[in-house]
This record gives C-alpha cells, sequence and structure tokens, in this order.
C-alpha cells in the first residue's frame, strides 16, 4: 500500500477543503470498498479524509412523508428504520440484499452510490482496464462476462455498478444532495451515474471535492407497495446477475403508475423508462409485464466471452422483472 | 506518516502509535498481541476477522486503525471473563453463552474462523432484539430465528469446515438462553 496522510475534518466544509485542494485525495466514508483498493492498489491516494463519522447520521422526516437520510447513515440502521420498511420497502429490501450484516454495520449512505464496480478486472491491477488506467484497454471484452453489462455499455467498458441501495434509490427517484468546493446543490440520483462512453474512468457527475450529505426520498405513496428481487449465484452475500426494484400502483386490474429500476445490467443503476410506460395504464396481465420487459431490453447486447457470455442475463431479466411485478399485484389485490 | 491513538480492547483502554495504512485487524494482532481475530481473506469477504466496535459486528480487516481512536472494541478473546463482556453475559464457566454453545454443539472443526463466528452471533443476537429484519425475514409478526434466518444473517462468516452444519444450532441455542426480544422489536406491517 502506498504511503499517505490521514484527516480527520471537523466539519463537512473542513473535509471538502481538503479534498478539493489535493486531486490525489480522496474521502473515506464506511470504508468497506476504499480500504480494499487500498490494499489492492487500485487506488493509491495520498491524503485519505475520514467523513464518516462527519456526516449527518440521522433520517429526517419532511413534508408529506419523504425522508432525508444523512449520508453518514449506515446501511444498516436504514434497512431497520421504522419509516423507510414501510414507507419505501423496496429500499429495505435492497439494502439487506446486499452484502454482509457486518458490511452493512460499516457502510453509509454517501458511500455506497460511489462504491465502484466488482469487475474482476478492474480489480487486478495486472489487467487492462479503461476504468482503472484510462487508455489501457477493457480485459472484460473477450474476457470472462457473467457479471458484465447488456445494457448502456460501450467498446471501452462493460462493467456493471455493484450496489442494490443505488437500484432502489433510482426506482423512487431520490436526489442527492452534494456539498462541494462552490457550495450545495441538488441533484436526481438517476442522474449521478454514468454511463461509460470513451470515459468509463468516471462513474459519476460528480466533481473532485463533492461530498454527498444527504440523500432525499420524496413522498411516493406507491411506494409502500413495492419489492426488491435479487437474482444471484449463491443465496446470500453475492452480488446481483440482475436484480429488479419496482413499485406499482394497481386499481381494478390496471397498472395506473408503476416505478421500476434493474440492477447487475448496466454501468449505472438502470431506470427502465421504457418497461414504465408500457405498464402504465395497461392491465396487470403477464402479457403486459411480457411486453415491458421486450420494451426495455429491445436494445441489449450480450457480451460473449469463455465462461458462455452473459446472454442468459436477458431471459433471467424478463422472468425477474415479471416475477417482481406479479408478486406486488398479488399483494395489491389482497 | 504515524500517529498515536488510543483503542479499548476488551475493556482496557490500549495506547499505540500506527502507520495510516495500518488496519485495526493488524494493529490488534501484530501490535497488541490480540490473536483471536483471525486474518483470513484480508479483503472483506470471509468474516474472520469480525469484532465489534461500538457494540456492533465490523470487519477489522476493512477498518483503518486511525479511525477507531477512542473506540470501544471487543473481540472473541473479550467475551469471555477475562475481558469485558460486550454485553454482560456471561454463563457459570466464563464463557459467553455464545462460546458456550458453540462448544455444547461442536459449532467448529479447525476453529481458525470461529472466533469471528463467535462475535459475528453476538452481534447478530443484538441485531435481532433490536427487531431488526433480514433479507429473508417475512411477514408481520416477529421473525423467529429459524434456520433461514441464522444462516442469512451468519452469511458474512465463510467456512468450508465440515462442522459448518452445527454453528446454526449453537446460534439458535445461544439465542434461546438469551431470552426472546426485546419488547418493541416487532416486525413493522
Amino acid at each position: 500500500m502506498k504511503p499517505f496522510d490521514y484527516r480527520s475534518p471537523a466539519d463537512p466544509a473542513a473535509a471538502v477543503r481538503s479534498v478539493a485542494g489535493n486531486p490525489a485525495a480522496v474521502f473515506l466514508g464506511g470504508g468497506t470498498n476504499l480500504v480494499d483498493h487500498l490494499k489492492l492498489g487500485v487506488a493509491a491516494p495520498d491524503l485519505v479524509v475520514h467523513v464518516a463519522d462527519l456526516l449527518p447520521a440521522g433520517i429526517e422526516e419532511l413534508d408529506g412523508g419523504a425522508l432525508r437520510i444523512g449520508a453518514g447513515v449506515r446501511n444498516s440502521d436504514l434497512a431497520a428504520d421504522r419509516r423507510v420498511r414501510e414507507r419505501f420497502p423496496v429500499l429495505s429490501q435492497a439494502l439487506l440484499s446486499g452484502a454482509s450484516g457486518q458490511l452493512r454495520n460499516m457502510a453509509t449512505t454517501g458511500g455506497n452510490p460511489l462504491q465502484r464496480t466488482r469487475c474482476v478486472y478492474f480489480q487486478d491491477v495486472t489487467t487492462a482496464c479503461n476504468k482503472r488506467q484510462p487508455g489501457s484497454g477493457c480485459s472484460a471484452v473477450g474476457g470472462w462476462t457473467r457479471h458484465h453489462a447488456i445494457l448502456g455499455a460501450s467498446e471501452h467498458c462493460l462493467a456493471v455498478h455493484p450496489s442494490d441501495m443505488a437500484v432502489a434509490m433510482a426506482a423512487l427517484d431520490a436526489e442527492v444532495r452534494v456539498l462541494g468546493p462552490d457550495g450545495e446543490r441538488t441533484i436526481p440520483f438517476t442522474g449521478l451515474h454514468r454511463l461509460p462512453a470513451d470515459t468509463p474512468e468516471r462513474d459519476t457527475v460528480l466533481e473532485h471535492g463533492d461530498l454527498i450529505t444527504a440523500i432525499d426520498l420524496p413522498a411516493l405513496p406507491l411506494a409502500r407497495r413495492s419489492a426488491y428481487r435479487k437474482v444471484r449465484d449463491r443465496a446470500s452475500y453475492a452480488f446481483a446477475l440482475v436484480s429488479v426494484a419496482a413499485a406499482v400502483d394497481v386499481r381494478d386490474g390496471v397498472i395506473t403508475d408503476a416505478r421500476v429500476a434493474l440492477g447487475g445490467v448496466a454501468h449505472v443503476p438502470w431506470r427502465a423508462h421504457r418497461a414504465e410506460r408500457v405498464l402504465r395504464g395497461a392491465p396487470a396481465t403477464e402479457e403486459t409485464y411480457r411486453a415491458a420487459a421486450d420494451a426495455e431490453l429491445a436494445d441489449a447486447r450480450p457480451a460473449d466471452g469463455p465462461d458462455g457470455g452473459n446472454a442468459f442475463k436477458i431471459p433471467l431479466l424478463r422472468r425477474t422483472l415479471a416475477a417482481t411485478l406479479r408478486g406486488l399485484v398479488r399483494e395489491d389485490a389482497r | 506518516m504515524m500517529s498515536e491513538i488510543t483503542v479499548h480492547v476488551d475493556g482496557t483502554p490500549r495506547r499505540l502509535t500506527v502507520d495510516t495504512r495500518t488496519t485495526l485487524l493488524d494493529a490488534l494482532r501484530e501490535r497488541l498481541g490480540v490473536t483471536s481475530p483471525k486474518k483470513g481473506c484480508d479483503h472483506g469477504q470471509c468474516g474472520a476477522c469480525t469484532v465489534l466496535s461500538g457494540g456492533r459486528r465490523v470487519l477489522s480487516c476493512l477498518t483503518l486503525a486511525l479511525t477507531q481512536d477512542g473506540a470501544r472494541v471487543v473481540t472473541a478473546e473479550g467475551l469471555a471473563a477475562r475481558g469485558q463482556g460486550a454485553d454482560g453475559q456471561r454463563s457459570d464457566d466464563g464463557l459467553h453463552p455464545v462460546q458456550r454453545a458453540f462448544i455444547d454443539c461442536d459449532a467448529f472443526q479447525c476453529g481458525y474462523c470461529t472466533p469471528g463466528q463467535v462475535v459475528s452471533a453476538v452481534g447478530m443476537l443484538d441485531e435481532f432484539a433490536q427487531g431488526w429484519p433480514s433479507a429473508v425475514t417475512e411477514g408481520s409478526r416477529p421473525p423467529e430465528l429459524d434456520r433461514a434466518e441464522v444462516a442469512e444473517r451468519m452469511s458474512g462468516n465463510l467456512c468450508r469446515c465440515a462442522a459448518y452444519v452445527n454453528i446454526v444450532p449453537a446460534v439458535q441455542q445461544a439465542a434461546a438462553e438469551s431470552g426472546p426480544a426485546a419488547p418493541g422489536a416487532e416486525v413493522a406491517e
């Protein structure tokens, strides 16, 4: 591990100044991803600025059932919060499906969306990776792609975003509150992450020194009927092959409103706008679920690989989306 | 860059000087001689290094020691009588009920990952008592610690031993001894 300096500032503004003033500085949240990267040599900062203990660690009630989640709130506390479980079950379920009890006790609301891909080539510094070292090439192209993207990938990067929480946040139209060198601003959660295009080294639209201070969950009554469904290679403690976050409102057998986001399929938590358009106003039937999946997956491009590639994700996602919607509609009919 | 920190380990304040790069796991094992947390994968994947920090189970291999200045850390060793128990629970022989249950149920084979399993189980039982749900918790009734709940909640501790199967009964025995979940710990509708 490369030597680095360490600071534990008194407040978020001081933390932002420390990082913004040093191009080789990083924020340290719960550390579950960054400390691993320090060991692997994936990250080699000159300065580590610890922020996990100085960011808000409470969940604030906003108007009409909306919630403001401090960036220092641990994933375990967020998943267990009674208001989150009642109003936004998809978020609680997504958090609980991610990582392990120990890791959820460490990981923070601000850090979780900024965790980096678990693409094996990104984490292995002996391989080429445009995300880790721009211009070096992408070892996943023609490599092992079981866990890689089928939507929105580029020839430069096939990596997927690993967070479960972020998929739920994308479905819920969450908003990210950011403190930067020039002050505060709010950005939509669905605008936080970037597709790889030809700059896959940039995961998000945040600039150097930008610190997430909170994430707002706007009031969304239909989210009381919401769910997260995750498919993975073992029963627990593994990243998603595919996942679905969904909320639906059903009246007299017709889907009046829907929110859907997908995980494990793209460089970003993938908001499924096309599927939502098919679902809204359509009867809550298997035909509708299938049509929604068809619309969303029309541009899906699986990758080949010596492991058989990841074309299996397309039928898997169809079934997972249908199962998630079917479960919610059944729940709604009770 | 070296810094001086104080960490309360198993009830005893310990001062030490660490490099910024030192993890809590290495500080405990290599600097303080507290070897019950084990270095398994050293990448946060196996749980053998699990300790309680501030009463919560965390991975000491992914924790920089500097972030623990002033923290209260409990290891498997500290759960027994000669240390300060994390939750004040002890059986007559000085062992924590979870430790006793692991022995009773033969919940380990080579034993390397056992201290992490024991600490994780103590943290997990506390989380359960607070009414925290898990990924397999269903419905509105208080969850019982059935096999599925224990396996899910212990899934951060990996073990390749044949005795793996006995960890679940051990955790269930310890849970039964520590009594019902705290009042108000029911699962929300």
